[in-house]
């Protein structure tokens, strides 16, 4: 102990002392038992964590994703430069707006097979394949976000078209004019802009700095794709 | 050192980039060296500069490094992929900006791929294309329909998908076709190498972009400026497409030449003239009224009491 006060007397001089130099010193007899418990907080935690997740109601667990989904609804109806899509992505959100706008959209079976709109199967795989393409061209780009990630985040974009969508066949039931067309128009170019404005908000960050433009581009098409699919929806 | 300065900054050169065509693999070396590494395409500046030996070692020491850096990583990974999408914005606008203004001297190849070509420009290109022609093909439809009531609107979603195989297998097969037998003819030319496949496919996904303003001009129902703006298209295409193969034919017969680049514009005039008839057909015919079972169930007839 006394090496040790010498040598943090004088810092400069000296090298330094390794610590607890002193101790080595200090001789354990054979009779002191050296036993106990060492009890690291989080470990217990996680354990039990774990175990609730088993055996909570189903109730609990359903809650706890929609809650999930809820919340990241929430920021994509108020777009904010966060991270918190990015970091808990998950693909339920994307996979309900899909399944949702795949619905609304499918051609009712009196149309003809040749003329008609988009068929169920025909907007899953563009909404798909869409956002896994342009997944993949942000990826080849350069950009540093991960591949569900990019597609959490395009799928829970697609949020103020499906709100669109569920409009426009409120406005559809009343009567067809040109009064009908602009209001449906006017909805769905406000919906356009918010999912990008939106996606923005979220992807732009993670591409290199003089590609940001090709990473975008591809968005804005796919979200345009979708919008015309909205807007020359016809019921039959 | 104004002297050094100038000289290091970079001077394009003709006989530079032609050849850098012949050896696209070498990497240039600039300044007088006396000696030329092997493999080594040297230019020789005729500034008078002398360069010590010191840095005749470090230009070849940075250049011998440079090869090793253009290895090409194998096809399995991942890396090979993005080698394609190395582009910037700016590069990206400055290559479509070079295919809507062909000029005859200007080689699109040479001049602004520069041996690196991508394929962001072509696949995105193609994709806009599929889709305005699909959106402005039914447009014209809405309009018409506006103008004409009896006509049956339809939002006509399986043209997306014959527009979009069509543009692509476009732009696939035929830089194929077209590569595969520059390659066979090349015995014929001494002087210049045939451009690579992803060259050929990166000038015609980027010819295909004074298109898209096109089509959506077509939307102007007036017939013969929709055939005035159709020609110009192809004009200024078909152009872009001769003037880059122009150097790599010249070399060979006559007659190879001529048949080559006639069937490059015909192919491409097809194209044009199928999408116009296709996707904006003169006013579809009035269809049928739909069968009655339809319009007894349609909502706007009020339930019988």
């Amino acid at each position: 102990m006394a090496e040790a006060a010498e040598s943090s007397g004088d810092p400069g001089t000296t090298s330094p002392r390794p610590l607890f130099a002193g101790l080595s010193d200090i001789s354990i007899s054979q009779d002191i038992p050296v036993e106990g418990e060492i009890t690291i907080p989080m470990r217990s935690h996680i354990r039990e964590f774990d175990s609730s997740t088993l055996n909570e109601s189903v109730q609990n667990t359903i809650m706890r994703d929609l809650k999930a989904v809820g919340k990241k609804f929430m920021h994509v109806l108020y777009p904010r430069k966060s991270n918190t899509l990015l970091r808990d992505w998950d693909l339920w959100g994307p996979l309900i707006l899909c399944v949702t706008l795949a619905l609304m959209l499918q051609r009712s079976s009196i149309d003809s097979e040749k003329d008609g709109g988009p068929q169920f199967a025909e907007v899953f795989v563009i909404v798909w394949f869409g956002a896994v393409t342009i997944t993949l061209n942000s990826k080849l780009l350069g950009g540093n976000i991960s591949f569900f990630q990019s597609l959490c985040v395009l799928g829970y974009c697609i949020l103020p078209l499906t709100v669109a969508m569920l409009v426009c066949r409120l406005v559809l039931l009343a009567e067809p004019g040109p009064i009908n067309f602009v209001v449906r128009f006017f909805v769905v170019i406000v919906m356009f802009a918010w999912s990008i404005v939106a996606s923005t908000a979220f992807l732009a960050d993670s591409q290199p700095p003089n590609r940001k433009a090709l990473a975008i581009y591809p968005v804005f098409l796919f979200y345009f794709v979708i919008s015309w699919m909205i807007l020359t929806f016809t019921p039959q | 050192m104004m002297a050094a300065a100038d000289e290091l900054a970079f001077h394009e050169f003709e006989e530079a980039s032609d050849l850098l065509a012949e050896t696209p693999d070498a990497a240039t070396t600039s300044g007088s060296n006396q000696l030329t590494p092997q493999g080594h395409v040297a230019v020789a500046v005729d500034s008078g500069g002398s360069y010590g030996a010191e840095e005749e070692v470090e230009e070849s020491d940075r250049t011998a490094l440079l090869q090793e850096e253009k290895q090409q990583p194998g096809f399995w990974t991942f890396g090979y992929y993005q080698s394609f999408f190395d582009v910037d914005t700016s590069q990206v606008l400055d290559r479509i900006r070079g295919s809507l203004l062909p000029r005859p001297g200007h080689n699109f190849v040479r001049h602004h791929l520069r041996n690196r070509p991508d394929l962001y420009g072509p696949f995105w290109i193609c994709a806009t294309l599929a889709f305005v022609l699909a959106v402005t093909g039914n447009l014209t439809l809405v309009l018409a329909q506006r103008r004409d009531p009896s006509i049956h609107y339809s939002p006509q979603f399986h043209k997306v998908t014959v527009a979009g195989v069509t543009i692509y297998c476009y732009v696939w097969l035929v830089p194929l076709a077209l590569w595969a037998f520059l390659r066979w003819r090349k015995g014929v030319r001494e002087r210049m190498g045939p451009y690579t496949f992803l060259e050929t496919v990166c000038v015609y996904g980027y010819s295909l972009f004074v298109f898209i303003p096109t089509v959506v001009l077509w939307l102007i129902p007036v017939p013969w400026l929709q055939w005035l703006f159709g020609g110009l298209a192809l004009a200024l295409s078909a152009a872009s497409l001769v003037f880059t193969l122009w150097p790599v034919v010249r070399e060979d017969t006559r007659l190879v030449a001529a048949v080559l680049l006639s069937t490059v514009v015909l192919l491409h005039a097809l194209l044009a003239v199928g999408c116009k008839f296709y996707f904006f057909q003169p006013l579809p015919l009035a269809h049928p009224a739909p069968p009655t079972q339809a319009a007894s169930l349609s909502p706007d007839l009020p339930p019988p009491p």
